[in-house]
């Protein structure tokens, strides 16, 4: 099968659906000849014209509130954000108007639009372009939250998300932008809340969204190689979330870690550890950890930044001692 | 007044759209005072000129978005008592299934896309949905009513540059009621407002919210203008609101005074002036006014009592509509 990056995964998704249904519209900073800082969207403004591919003011809550009417009335605007960060900007289009509009109505108005924003540290870029917010979108009831963790996942839930009724939010990590996987040339869609077991084994569970499965899986391939046989999953959208798999898996193997780049306090970690806790209880051997960035604003020093982040190595040291028993209590 | 029409049946519609307007506020106003309305409402009452003298100059196929002030947005653009009455009190027919209440209240199917409880919350909305009805070459036009407390926000000047440079069919409403909340407009905005919407290239428009005919007459000319792609426009109406912020805003002397609302309801009334003005011209008589405002008050009386006789909805209800299908 031929690879592409998860870049042009993202492109060709929004070209197909772009050529599939009119109504689809791009806007957002850059977004028309610059393809974006990250040059994802480049081409897009060739085939489509200024007229779906919009380059917009820097003004979030402006073009956001901009994209949830026109949803709201027939358009399926997918939204740029140009770094996560900015989500706190739009905060009030986001959440008090897009997701609520369709309860508020009892159902008769719907907002179909997708916001494509990213995530991830480890870019040099300091405290307000590295984080990862999807947490607190996942907070908010009204709101799909996706989570990429490769080419493949990025075309196929963009696609998804595209036609969706619903606003959905898409997190990509922009350090795996260049990163390729195999993609299929014929069209597929990838389900919300279907989460995809990566790697079975049979001694400890490990979840892990967007980047942190690479991490889960060089992990599991480090722990095999010592006998331990660790299960990866990847729940690809965190709202709605595939519960149930996570919850047969640790009963599987009855331990489990909890892998995602959100701060750690209240956060994607601390959600499905005590999901796991509630449902899966009396078949656990050890605590449900979690591991997530550190609670600290993100620094800019690499000899700082690289430590908030887990890490395969980290991934490791936990499971062996969950799977040593060494982990009665929780760290 | 403004220039007479001879368009009878017009005139006889707007006054009697102003006159629901009151009836529905002061039916509302009295379910709170009983304490037979869950939560608070805001009242229209005295702002009817504005909302009716826009939207009868539009069609179902244009748009609005309104404000936590809206239920008289609601009923000019079409809400049928009943529904109504049933949102106010949470009832399983309301227009929102009980799900919106009074900051929510629209009749979706007439082109209302929602009260909004965040103030200027909906600027985005209706900026969007004309950029909607450019993209797909739709001749609807969107008015985004706010009041001139909203013009604080920052999302008013973020939207109308973009409306202006994508020359956007959208008339931003300023319903301009000399409050912002508890405190006087002049307290908190500076400059002219007409002035910010001029900065952007909008054409911008001052017009006495209390003249139901100047009110319409000038929506009429812009949103012919908007649909042969002029727009954006601004209008800033003067107007007034009777009650207070809310209906729990009754001592309110500490920041407007007795004989101020006074003067406005005596003076400057909307639906006083208009009836006044459909006898001297003789579209109607006193009778026949007397006999509309009769039935629009009957048609109230009969759509509250249905509302508190009516279903809320089954417990069910509570998680259905956060996703749509």
């Amino acid at each position: 099968m031929r690879e592409i990056t998860l870049s042009q995964a993202v492109n060709e998704a929004i070209a197909e659906e772009m050529r599939r249904d009119p109504t689809v519209f791009l806007l957002g900073e850059d977004v028309a000849e610059a393809g974006t800082p990250f040059k994802v969207l480049s081409g897009l403004v060739e085939e489509f014209g200024t007229e779906r591919v919009i380059d917009t003011p820097i003004a979030e809550p402006g073009f956001m509130g901009i994209a949830v009417g026109a949803a709201m009335t027939g358009s399926r605007p997918i939204v740029d954000l140009m770094f996560g960060d900015f989500i706190f900007l739009i905060m009030d289009q986001l959440c008090n108007q897009a997701a609520k509009t369709h309860y508020m109505s009892g159902g008769k108005l719907n907002v179909p639009l997708v916001l494509r924003t990213n995530m991830g540290a480890t870019r040099r870029s300091a405290a307000q372009h590295s984080q990862s917010l999807h947490a607190l979108v996942s907070h908010i009831p009204g709101l799909k939250v996706a989570m990429p963790s490769s080419a493949y996942e990025a075309k196929g839930l963009m696609k998804t998300a595209i036609r969706d009724n619903n606003p959905v939010v898409i997190f990509e990590d922009k350090l795996m932008y260049q990163d390729k996987a195999p993609v299929p040339e014929e069209e597929y869609l990838i389900p919300f809340g279907e989460a995809n077991v990566k790697r079975e084994g049979s001694d400890i569970t490990l979840i892990a969204t967007s980047s942190m499965v690479q991490v889960a899986e060089k992990a599991a391939a480090i722990l095999s190689n010592e006998g331990i046989e660790a299960e990866v999953i990847d729940p690809r959208t965190i709202v709605p979330l595939d519960e149930a798999t996570l919850i047969k898996s640790v009963k599987k193997t009855s331990r489990a870690i909890v892998i995602d780049e959100g701060h750690q306090s209240y956060g994607v970690t601390s959600e499905i550890a005590s999901r796991l806790n509630e449902k899966a209880f009396y078949h656990l051997d050890t605590p449900v950890v979690r591991m997530g960035a550190m609670d600290v604003p993100i620094p800019f020093s690499p000899a700082l930044e690289d430590i908030t982040v887990p890490t395969p190595d980290r991934v490791v040291e936990m499971a062996r001692k969950l799977c040593s028993g060494e982990m009665i209590h929780a760290a | 007044m403004a220039k007479a029409k001879t368009n009878t049946e017009d005139y006889l519609r707007m006054y009697r759209q102003m006159m629901r307007i009151r009836t529905f506020e002061d039916n509302a106003n009295q379910l709170y005072l009983s304490a037979k309305m869950p939560g608070l409402t805001h009242m229209y009452s005295g702002e009817e000129a504005v909302a009716v003298g826009i939207c009868e100059a539009l069609t179902d196929d244009d748009r609005i978005t309104s404000t936590h002030r809206g239920h008289g947005h609601c009923v000019a653009k079409g809400a049928n008592f009943k529904e109504m009455f049933c949102e106010l009190l949470g009832k399983e027919e309301g227009y929102c299934r009980g799900k919106g209440g009074s900051m929510h209240i629209a009749d979706q199917s007439h082109g209302n896309l929602g009260a909004n409880a965040i103030v200027g919350g909906s600027m985005g909305i209706a900026t969007g949905s004309a950029l909607r009805a450019k993209l797909l070459g739709k001749d609807d036009v969107t008015v985004c009513f706010f009041g001139d407390g909203a013009t604080a926000q920052g999302l008013l000047y973020e939207v109308m540059n973009m409306a202006a440079l994508w020359n956007l069919p959208v008339i931003y409403a300023c319903e301009n009621n000399g409050y912002s909340e508890y405190t006087k407009t002049e307290e908190i905005a500076a400059g002219s407002i007409t002035a910010r919407a001029e900065a952007f290239g909008i054409e911008a428009f001052k017009v006495d919210g209390q003249d139901v005919l100047a009110v319409n007459e000038l929506t009429q000319k812009l949103v012919a203008r908007c649909r042969k792609g002029e727009g954006p426009f601004f209008i800033e109406l003067e107007t007034y609101r009777y009650h207070g912020h809310h209906v729990g805003d009754i001592n309110r002397e500490y920041y407007r005074s007795k004989d101020e609302e006074k003067d406005w309801k005596e003076n400057r009334d909307p639906i006083i002036r208009f009836r006044s003005y459909l006898v001297a011209e003789g579209i109607a008589t006193e009778d026949e006014i007397e006999a509309m405002n009769a039935e629009i008050e009957k048609d109230a009386t009969e759509a509250v009592a249905y509302a508190e006789a009516a279903k809320y909805p089954d417990v069910s209800e509570v998680d259905m509509h956060v996703y749509a299908d």
